[in-house]
This record gives structure tokens, sequence and C-alpha cells, in this order.
């Protein structure tokens, strides 16, 4: 009678699990970097892939190296840092010297991610503070853009991201394809839709912060004068806005929160690019956003069922 | 109807879940009888009942062993007939101790002599009769079915919903209630309209049975008080105030009961005893069960008498491989058991058995404060503000984030990428709420 007792798991319910893991997350938003990494690759050269592997390597080794030596479970396994490092690495130049991702790699792993607790404690999103630490401590290495060896044929050859170009016009095409100067991940607009679509087709985040964020930036652009779709297609607004402002940790919970946020990330963006005195504003928004966060989260929540009302 | 369900779809709670449901098409089969039956005294929300038989005495199909004490509790009835070979004590493994009533199966099944349909005219002796039926809520609540009849409110009552979601993954119970007795199920919900006074009837399912679904409303057509209300599949469709929510639009306020309103819900299994009670006066003495699981050979539904050892039932569906766990109810609220000599009790409806792979106790990683807990929470929680609050013992921000309003669905925990136990930290959380509350009182 009792050979089916002695072995018998006892757990609190439920007995079952969604296949979801953090790691799965963290692959999704892998795949859906693939396309912007292979577009850099065609629009700026084999350089550009020996920039994203030295920074991913860079992030992932700093993780273990911390867990090592503080004794705490490795959790590289999580994919977390690899898609920091991705991230990381879209934010450079190809053009940028080796040390330069180190650096940032060490900024946004130790200091922003692990100092504060590791993986869902930081403060920020740890990219793009690693961006901004080096913008600002390199700013001439980190702005120089240029074509090293397209492997795919374009004619324009500008020294600068298009939004410091004000007189020369890109095509539109060109905007859209990403042929242009810029950072390795933030130029071709085609590649990151396509990974916002596997990240809305795998569930891994909602349209709100996206399409709030971008809308805002347009729709203030038209009220300004500017050209819509060169301020959407330009900078790193879709790279910001699809993978960097999406940070789960770095923003809100909820819908309402969501569109509060987006609509910031927006109104932020448009000041510094129309009226502050930096071409690109993308970062400093995201990163002015992340800390107003938990702000956010206290005061736009949902009331929950039948908790309007107490009997 | 259809806005409140796209405001339901807007704000994104519950979650599917894998519906497993194989065994819906499977028609109930009989248990051979077990040598003997365990009944303990405790099937019920309310006090324990009282054994009314000693060692030794004879009993039949339907003779009642255990006395409800008090009103709020209801009497229990043997499934054999035979004799009674010990009233002793039993210990569960919440650590809570039970009296049972064990009977030896002589192998008769002779039914009790006494038993004779009810005579039922008006509210009073409908009541009368259902309290002498041994029915309490079936889906697994065992709230006795003769209070529930009766609030207070009884006036202001005006939809009765049959509660046919059946949203836990793998049961299949409700579904075969509906496909097999639908007469009986019509019989109870005609005796409640009727006695208790109440204009119409919701008979609540969710879309994936079909069959279900087509059987009642052909049956339903007739009968312009009782109609169908199909639902989306989604987890937990069949927690009470989602359900009321999404059948009849209303917000059970917080701390109310779901009488307040203007609801009476019934499991759709309850209602059918009801019909059948009426019909036969024979008490409820067997529960049909779902066998499932990826350890059973055969998986099956199943009649079994209440109180068969889940032993006899993992005999008779026989084993793919060893069970490591054996859940009685479904996988999402049903409770792991550590000792397959239980009985099988009046409010279970499932029993599963998974083996050594589906048994794994995930390996908890840190939050990475996704949110999947709060969107997908039936009741618009927090689980992962509510776990930071519980932690540090702070009953005001408990009270503030309504920690109180958990249903306990498991739909969080479920959800959760970094596998951490957050229905059980929103469940310790409750009950720390509900501790300190009442000693706030005193």
């Amino acid at each position: 009678m009792d050979k089916h007792t002695s072995h018998l798991v006892v757990s609190p319910v439920p007995h079952i699990r969604s296949a979801l893991t953090t790691r799965r997350v963290m692959g999704n938003v892998i795949i859906a970097l693939l396309p912007a990494l292979l577009a850099s690759t065609l629009i700026f050269g084999l350089r550009s892939l020996l920039v994203v592997a030295v920074t991913t390597a860079a992030c992932v080794l700093c993780e273990y190296l911390w867990c090592r030596i503080r004794r705490l479970p490795n959790t590289v396994g999580d994919l977390s840092a690899v898609v920091t490092g991705l991230l990381l690495a879209f934010n450079l130049p190809s053009t940028v010297p080796l040390f330069l991702p180190v650096i940032g790699a060490i900024t946004a792993i130790l200091v922003v991610k692990e100092l504060f607790g590791g993986i869902g404690c930081n403060f920020a999103n740890p990219a793009i503070v690693g961006r901004i630490t080096l913008a600002v401590s390199f700013p001439a290495r980190m702005t120089s853009y240029f074509f090293p060896a397209p492997l795919v044929a374009c004619d324009a050859l500008t020294g600068a991201t298009p939004l410091a170009v004000t007189a020369e016009k890109l095509s539109l095409l060109d905007l859209f394809l990403g042929t242009h100067g810029g950072v390795i991940g933030e130029t071709c607009a085609l590649a990151l839709l396509l990974g916002l679509i596997w990240l809305l087709a795998t569930r891994t985040i909602e349209l709100t912060i996206p399409l709030v964020y971008v809308g805002t930036v347009a729709v203030l652009s038209a009220l300004c004068g500017q050209n819509v779709l060169y301020q959407v297609l330009s900078g790193g607004l879709l790279l910001g806005a699809i993978f960097m402002a999406t940070d789960y940790t770095t923003s809100p919970f909820f819908r309402s929160g969501k569109i509060i946020f987006g609509l910031g990330l927006g109104i932020i963006t448009c000041l510094i690019r129309f009226w502050g005195n930096m071409h690109e504003g993308v970062s400093y928004s995201i990163l002015i956003m992340n800390l107003l966060v938990p702000y956010i989260n206290a005061k736009f929540r949902r009331t929950p069922m039948g908790g309007g009302t107490r009997s | 109807m259809n806005l409140s369900r796209l405001k339901k779809l807007l704000s994104g709670g519950g979650v599917r879940v894998p519906h497993h449901k194989d065994t819906a098409n499977y028609p109930t089969e009989q248990l051979p009888l077990p040598p003997k039956i365990v009944l303990p005294m405790n099937q019920h929300v309310g006090a324990p009942c009282e054994p009314c038989v000693k060692k030794g005495d004879h009993v039949y199909v339907g003779t009642m062993v255990g006395k409800a004490p008090s009103p709020m509790s209801m009497h229990i009835f043997s499934s054999v007939s035979g004799t009674v070979s010990t009233v002793g004590p039993i210990l569960y493994n919440t650590g809570k101790g039970d009296t049972v009533v064990v009977v030896d199966s002589d192998g008769l099944q002779e039914p009790d002599p006494s038993i004779c349909p009810p005579e039922v005219h008006d509210r009073e002796s409908f009541i009368n009769a259902v309290s002498m039926s041994g029915i309490v809520g079936l889906g697994g609540a065992g709230f006795p079915t003769d209070i529930k009849i009766q609030p207070k409110n009884l006036s202001e009552i005006d939809t009765l919903l049959i509660n046919g979601a059946e949203c836990e993954p793998y049961l299949t119970t409700d579904n075969r209630e509906f496909l097999e007795h639908p007469d009986s199920i019509l019989n109870g919900i005609r005796a409640c309209l009727d006695y208790l006074g109440i204009p119409r009837a919701l008979i609540c399912i969710e879309d994936n049975k079909p069959a279900a679904i087509d059987l009642m409303t052909r049956k339903t057509a007739e009968d312009e008080r009782i109609s169908v209300c199909v639902l989306e599949s989604r987890y937990p469709q069949g927690a009470q105030n989602v359900l009321i929510y999404n059948a009849t639009g209303r917000t059970v306020p917080r701390g109310a009961r779901h009488t307040s309103v203007g609801v009476m819900m019934l499991n759709v299994t309850t209602v059918s005893s009801v019909g059948k009670y009426l019909k036969t006066g024979m008490p409820l003495v067997t529960k049909r069960l779902t066998v499932a699981g990826d350890a059973v050979r055969d998986p099956k539904n199943l009649e079994v008498p209440i109180g068969t050892p889940i032993q006899d039932v993992i005999e008779f569906c026989g084993l793919r491989e060893e069970p490591h766990k054996v859940i009685i109810g479904g996988p999402m609220m049903g409770s792991a058991q550590m000792d397959v000599n239980y009985p099988v009790t009046r409010q279970n409806n499932g029993l599963l058995l998974f083996g050594a792979k589906a048994s794994e106790k995930p390996n908890a990683t840190a939050c990475i404060r996704c949110g999947r807990c709060i969107n997908s929470c039936p009741m618009g929680l927090s689980p992962l503000a509510i776990r930071d609050a519980y932690v540090k013992y702070d009953a005001d921000r408990l009270d503030a984030l309504m920690a109180d309003l958990c249903i306990g669905c498991g739909t969080c925990s479920y959800v959760c990428p970094a596998k951490r136990p957050l229905t059980q930290s929103v469940t310790l959380a409750k009950n720390f709420l509900k501790t300190k509350r009442n000693r706030g009182k005193n």
C-alpha cells in the first residue's frame, strides 16, 4: 500500500507552470536583435561585428566574475548580460577603439546592475547608462561615424548622424534601410521593425511604450514644423523605443503608466532634439524617465476588482 | 455583456492555460466496489460532523453515518452497505486531525430502506430536503448547499448562475455531467427557480466544451427562464467573482458575499445532484472523478463511492510510470497528497498523477519585474508588491494593496518567468492580514 507514498512530492499550488523562463524572455530579445545585427554588418562591415562581440563578451565576463568573486550563484545563464552587451554595442559607432566597449560594459553591468542587486534591481537601463558614460567621457570617439567598407551600394558618405546634418537631407529610402552614418544598431529601421514584430508575436513586450513614444515624437515634430518621417526614422529613436524603453525593470507595470512613460519619453526627446545643444535625445530621455518609474508605478495602478467599494 | 467582455479583454486578467482535457469524450465508468470506505467527518466548510454509528453497526447505502452538529455543516452518508469497522482519528498532511468512520463493504449495495423521494411543495420543504441530501459545493468549495440557497437577501436575488466553466486543466467531470445528466441539471435548476423565487438562470460554460454548449442550448430552447452563457476559455473563468463579472457585468465588492450583487451561484454538479436527490431521495454517496496526468495508463472519468481510498482508484486506472505527485483536484488549485490511503471526499473532482519530470519543482530565480503577475491577476492585484510588503510584515501596506481579495487561483505563479512561488506568498500575506485584523478587533 505504501509503495507509492514514500517519495511523493508535496508542494504548493499551482502544479503546472508556463514554459516561459527568464532565459527564454532574454532569448527572444536576442532573436529580435539579430536582424539589426545583420543589417549593421552589411552596412558598416565586419568591424561592427567585432565591436558587438567584444562588448557582449565584456558584459558576460563582467557578470561572471562578479558572481564568482561575490560567491553568488552564476546568473550568466539567464542571458540578460548578453542582451545588455548587444544593446550597448548597438549604441556604439563601428569605428570605436575596442577599450571603449569594455569601459561601457563595466559601467553597465557592474555599476548599474550588480551593485544595485543584479537582475531586476537596476535603477536604469544598464546599456543606456553605459552609452551615456561613454558619450560624456569620449565625445569625439563616440560620434565619429563613417562607412568603413559598405557591402551594399550606397551613395551617401556622411560623417555624422542624420540629425546632425540638417542641410543635406538623405532620401527616406536610405533612412529606412539604414544606409547612412550612425551607431551600429540604430540605422536600419526595417531591421528594428522586424525585431519589434518578433517581440510582439512572442508576447515579450507590449506595443504601448514604443507606440506612444514614437507617436509623441511624430506629433510634436509635426507641431514644431519638423519633417515627421525624418525625425522618426533617424537617430536612435526606434532602437530606443523598441528595445531600450521596454526594459521590464525600468518601465512601468500598468498600461496607464506605460502611456505616461511613453509621453514623457517623447516630450523629453523632442525638447532635446529641437532646443537642446545635442543632436540626439533618446538616451537622456530614457534615463530620465527610468528614474521616474517608481513614482509612475505608485501613482498609476489598477484598482483591484471590487476594491473600489467596501462593505 | 459584450462590453464587459471587451473591458475584461483590455484589462488582460487571467491566462490561457493548456487544457489537457483529453478525457472530455470518455463516458463515466463505475469503479468496482472497494473492499472498504473511509469517511472523514469533515468534508465541507463548517463544523465537522459527529459520527452517529459505532463499531459493529450495519449500514446501508445512504445511511447517515455523520450528523451535522450545527446548521453550518452537512450530514455524511455511507456509500456502501456493510459493517462499521472503525470510528477513529486520522491525520492529514496539513497537520490537522479528523475523525473517520470506516465501513467494510458486504458487496450487496443494499439501499437504506428508509430512502424515499422527499416531499417538496414550498420553499421551506425544499430547503429542508436539500439539508438532508448531503450535498455541498461540489466544484471544490464544499460549502453546504442548504445554507447557500437561503441567503438573507433571497428576495433580491435575480439570477441563478450555474457554474459549468470548469476552467481547471485536465478536469472534465462537469463536462460529463452536462452530457450525461442534462435532465437532472435542468430539474435542479427548475426546483431552485420555482421554490426560491429566482426569475432567471444562466448556465455558464467555457467555449472549449462545444458539445455541452450545444446540448444545453437545445435543452433550454423551450424554457425562457434558463439560458446558456458561453464564456471565453481563460483561466480562472470559473472563479466566483470572475464568473459573476463576465456573465453579468457585476462586481462583488471587497469583503462582501456574491449574493450582495443579486446573484446565487451553484456548481453544475451540485445543482444536478439536487435534481437527482429530489427524484430518488438517495443522498450524495458517489462522486465523479477525472483521473488523468502523465503517470496514468488509462485516463478515465470514474464514478467513485465517496470514501474510496485513492489507492483503489489508482490501481483501477493503472500506472504508466511511478507517480511522484498525487494531486486531488486540478493542477492549478488542487492539493498535493502525501499519502495514497487518503479517501476521496465529496468535494473532490479530479485525481492527477504526475511522473518524475512533471513533478520537478522549478528553480526560483530573481524577479525581473516583468509585471506578468500583475497584468494577469484576475482580481487586479499586484502579487509582486504584496510579496514585498509581506516579507516586511507591513499590514497597512497589505491592506492598501487589498491582499485579502486574492482568490488563490495560482495564475501569478503560473505565468512567472522567474518561477517564483507568488501564489504562496500572497496566500501567506492574506492569512497574515486576516490574523492582524482579527487581533485588532479583540
